[in-house]
């Protein structure tokens, strides 16, 4: 029950500090102070304070939006271990339901978009669309890396079989599938060098653009579904890359939000000092992150077969 | 069971002549067509449903007053199954045809579309009953013409003959293969009854292997496997709506069926064909797709959609056999029945997508996605339950494309696990390509359904669209539903078909795929309840404060019009740029010209990769290679009279000579 009640308030709380750790380290870059590191909490609950405006183009469809994307986001959430191996709702094959949870948020968000019938939030969603290609076989491909050496699919058993001892070259494999995971958080979750969440023009974003017409708690919900979105997929590659225990213990909920917050610093970092990629290129980036993670399955497999 | 089975075929068999015999009339043939078919598709539902919950199996044999023989017909789990997604879905189609046919009363002759209708239905169900190799092709051969004459029903349009030509020469190019491989079986077995074929060709063998071959390319013609799909591009468009949406839920899975079927004659199978299958899969699935995505036609969007959903099919039919193959039970049952519940799922979300473009096809007079936007506030049944079919086919959770495509996947984890690495390999190619299959699709049905329905509208058609009347209606709710429910109690769809799958492997269900099947309507739940949560609070925080409407932001920009919005073609370029090398692309560009240019033209057609770079050139090389053998064909009739002439001569000689020589 404890651990729970450890990972929904993890799941619920956490989230939008990494939007003000990832902020801090820019601004740090950049020389600035930067806004306050809780400031994300403070934009969300500023929203949930505010009316709405809704565009008479939309219908029920732009309204679901925000709120679909945000249920399959937290429904991830819950089925994906966090400060342990267990998932309040894990099962075998959690990993393929996973992946689709993400793409019905996508599905609404995309839908949402189309419905306000502007011609910016249309690039947006179609951009998001074209992204979300070539990195879906990546996802796929590396939770096929730690799932097929664990004998089953689902997240439980792969972070139960996964060795420790990743690093010194042991394990490449995990090596590639811990790579290619940072590639897809990028593109995901619409950070440098696949999109700029900071730019300044419509005709340049991806996300950002896509949601240009919600307003009030209904960007409240998308900024805070965001944010949740960035955390699973952190913790994600938090477990590839940490001996988390297998069972609650306060080393776990320690472990898992360092390694959230020193992933928030490297994309801060990343951030900082990578332009971001020509929109032609992107799907050549995510491809590339593909095949390594394709060249580590077959690593895997070997290994495996050896 | 078969008695009532029996029953459903006389059923359709006679309401179709009577909607033959009432052709002037065509209210009372879309009547008698429509009853009959109705009756028929409720009795035959009821009878399928209970054989295959008790997994009942029943032989009947009866002499055929012809010499080959006696007609031979059982029922069995396998058969049970596809007899169930038959009679469901062609009864939900028949009531859809009946109001999409009642505008053309008075304007053209009703009584091809029901005769053929029903006949098409009965030839399925005699065919999927049928236990004798020349039972089967005839009534194989009677499903291809009745469906011919049905996708021809609008035979006044020039594309619609081409089409139906297109769709016969196919057809019959198919079932040539059909009739080698039923040769070939017959020739060992010593009989046509299918009986007799099980044992009697060694197992893994190269008979078995033509077989096999010969079987993936007889039916994959009819199911769509890529380059053999071409057809089905052209005649779904042609055909009326209730009929593109019968032959894409139910007649091409007959393909799958007969596979299946040949399956069970060959014997234990042996890996390589199952990774046939994988790889026919990954191309048919990944091809259909990028093709559905260059569409604006929406009915030809749709039958690109069709070919993708086969090839998961294919997918999930490869892994079982390479588990069955290693006998890892667990592997071959999760391919086989991720294959048929896909091939259940799809025959739902299929013919609901196209009774929703048959409906916007209704309303607007358009099929094509450009010239449409907004529909939504016209037709809110349509486009919710469009919206459900779209969430289906995509394969997300809460509906029940996720339910066999999570089948598939799972079982090609577990064989990356539980094999040899040489077949694991190609089993797990199934992970990375579902996964973009299933992305692409996303894309695809986004696109679909936001530029038909959200939006603007782009042009007149849609200003005086209507919802479509109750006939309408009414199979398209009872579809939508039909696919939550499986999708939210996916445990249950397994139980259900699981007996069609122990046909191939003996294996049953694991308890740890029914829990995890149970755990997806648990968080299913969880995702409605926090769906619901959330649209509370969202009430009560706004409860109190202003929410006002306006227009939608145009970043500054004040005068906005429908036609500045994002177009289907926009929307997939960025995404397809990649894939470009794989579709063939013609241009054709005129102008700007000069200093003052006039005017100017860009026009881009988008083709079939399979048609034009491997069906096209094979062809032509074919042609003219037969070229040569043209040189007797002078068309002068004396060298005729030669020919014939000569024939006499030597068949003389030769009868002569076994005279003398006996």
């Amino acid at each position: 029950m404890l651990e729970i009640v450890i990972h929904i308030a993890l799941l619920i709380l956490f989230p939008p500090l990494l939007l003000g750790l990832i902020n801090k380290t820019k601004s740090w870059f950049a020389g600035r102070t930067g806004p306050p590191l809780l400031q994300a909490y403070f934009d969300i609950a500023k929203l949930l304070r505010k009316g709405a405006v809704y565009s008479r183009t939309t219908t029920w469809v732009f309204r679901a939006g925000p709120i679909v994307s945000l249920g399959s986001v937290l429904s991830a959430g819950l089925i994906l271990p966090l400060a342990s191996n267990v998932a309040p709702l894990g099962f075998t094959g959690d990993v393929i339901l996973f992946a689709y949870l993400l793409g019905l948020s996508r599905f609404f968000t995309m839908a949402a978009a189309l419905d306000t019938g502007s011609a910016f939030e249309g690039m947006g969603a179609s951009r998001e669309a074209a992204f979300a290609v070539p990195a879906e076989p990546a996802l796929f491909l590396s939770l096929a890396i730690v799932c097929i050496p664990a004998k089953a699919a689902s997240f439980q058993a792969a972070w139960d079989a996964l060795p420790w001892a990743l690093w010194g070259g042991a394990h490449p494999a995990y090596l590639a599938a811990a790579i290619a995971l940072f590639a897809v958080m990028l593109a995901e979750n619409s950070r440098i060098p696949v999109d700029d969440p900071n730019t300044h023009l419509e005709l340049t974003m991806i996300h950002e653009v896509m949601v240009l017409d919600h307003s009030g708690p209904d960007f409240a919900f998308i900024l805070y579904g965001s944010a949740m979105k960035l955390f699973i997929i952190a913790a994600l590659l938090v477990h590839v890359l940490l001996p988390i225990p297998e069972h609650l213990s306060w080393t776990g909920v320690i472990l898992l939000c360092l390694g959230e917050a020193a992933l928030a610093v490297l994309i801060g970092v990343v951030e900082s000092v990578v332009a971001r990629l020509r929109l032609t290129r992107v799907p050549q980036f995510l491809i590339g992150a593909s095949v390594l993670a394709g060249i580590g399955l077959a690593i895997a497999l070997y290994r495996g077969a050896a | 069971m078969l008695g009532w089975i029996g029953l459903s075929i006389g059923l359709l068999i006679g309401s179709a002549l009577g909607a033959a015999v009432a052709f002037r009339a065509d209210r009372s043939s879309l009547a008698i067509g429509t009853a009959g078919s109705i009756l028929a598709c409720v009795t035959g539902a009821a009878a399928s449903i209970a054989a295959l919950v008790s997994s009942l199996e029943e032989s009947f044999l009866a002499d055929w007053p012809l010499p080959i023989g006696e007609i031979h017909v059982g029922l069995d789990s396998l058969s049970a199954f596809f007899l169930a997604c038959i009679f469901v879905i062609s009864g939900l189609v028949t009531v859809y045809g009946a109001g999409y046919l009642r505008p053309y009363i008075g304007k053209r002759r009703l009584a091809p579309a029901l005769t053929f209708f029903n006949l098409l239905v009965a030839a399925m169900v005699a065919l999927v009953i049928a236990r004798d190799g020349i039972f089967f092709l005839v009534a194989w051969e009677v499903m291809s013409f009745a469906s011919f004459f049905l996708v021809t029903f609008e035979n006044d349009r020039e594309d619609v003959r081409r089409a139906g030509m297109t769709y016969l020469i196919a057809s019959q190019l198919g079932v040539a293969f059909l009739f080698a491989m039923f040769a070939l079986l017959g020739h060992s077995a010593g009989s046509f009854n299918f009986d007799s074929f099980a044992g009697n060709v060694p197992a893994g063998g190269s008979l078995a292997g033509i077989c096999f071959l010969l079987a993936v390319v007889g039916f994959g013609t009819k199911a769509g496997f890529v380059p053999l799909h071409i057809w089905l591009p052209d005649a779904h468009p042609a055909a009326p709506s209730h009929v593109s949406a019968l032959m894409s839920g139910v007649m091409i899975k007959m393909g799958i069926y007969g596979l299946l079927r040949t399956l069970l004659f060959l014997g234990s199978p042996p890996a390589w064909w199952g990774a046939l299958l994988v790889g026919i899969g990954i191309v048919t699935g990944i091809s259909g797709v990028l093709h559905a995505l260059t569409q604006r036609d929406i009915k030809r969007l749709l039958a690109y959609s069709s070919v993708e959903n086969i090839g998961i099919i294919a997918l999930g039919l490869g892994v079982g056999i390479i588990g069955q193959s290693h006998g890892n039970g667990a592997v071959a049952f999760l391919g086989y029945a991720g294959a048929l519940l896909h091939v259940f799922n799809h025959g739902l979300f299929k013919s609901l997508l196209f009774e929703g473009a048959g409906s916007v096809l209704h309303a607007t007079g358009t099929r094509n996605i450009e010239s449409l936007g907004g529909l939504y506030r016209h037709m809110p049944v349509t486009g919710l339950t469009f919206l459900a079919g779209s969430l289906a086919i995509c394969g997300l959770p809460l509906f029940n494309g996720f339910a066999s495509e999570w089948l598939v996947y799972l079982g090609a984890f577990q064989a990356g696990s539980g094999l040899p690495a040489a077949w694991g390999v190609t089993a797990i190619a199934a992970i990375p390509a579902l996964a973009l299959i299933g992305a692409l699709a996303v894309a695809c049905f986004v696109r679909a359904f936001g530029v038909v329905f959200l939006g603007e509208s782009r042009t007149e058609a849609v200003t005086g669209a209507h919802e479509a009347g109750i006939a309408m209606r009414l199979p398209m709710i009872v579809t939508a539903v039909l696919c939550a429910v499986v999708g939210i109690w996916p445990a249950g769809a397994l139980r259900l078909i699981a007996p069609a799958v122990q046909m191939f492997t003996h294996a049953a269900a694991t308890t740890e795929t029914l829990e995890s099947l149970t755990a997806i309507t648990r968080i299913a739940s969880v995702l409605a309840g926090l769906v619901i949560v959330l649209v509370l609070a969202r009430k009560v925080l706004l409860r109190g404060r202003e929410v006002s409407q306006a227009p939608t932001w145009g970043c500054g920009y004040a005068l906005p019009t429908p036609r500045m919005q994002y177009s289907a073609a926009s929307f997939v370029e960025p995404l397809l740029r990649p894939f470009m090398a794989l579709i063939p692309i013609r241009v054709r560009r005129d102008g700007p010209n000069g200093f003052f240019p006039v005017k100017a033209t860009y026009e881009e057609r988008l083709g079939d990769a399979a048609g034009e770079r491997v069906l096209a050139p094979a062809s032509r090389a074919f042609i003219q290679a037969l070229s040569r053998v043209r040189i007797i064909q002078q068309g002068r009739i004396q060298l005729y009279l030669v020919y014939i002439a000569a024939t006499l001569v030597i068949l003389l000689v030769w009868q002569l000579a076994g005279v003398t020589g006996r």
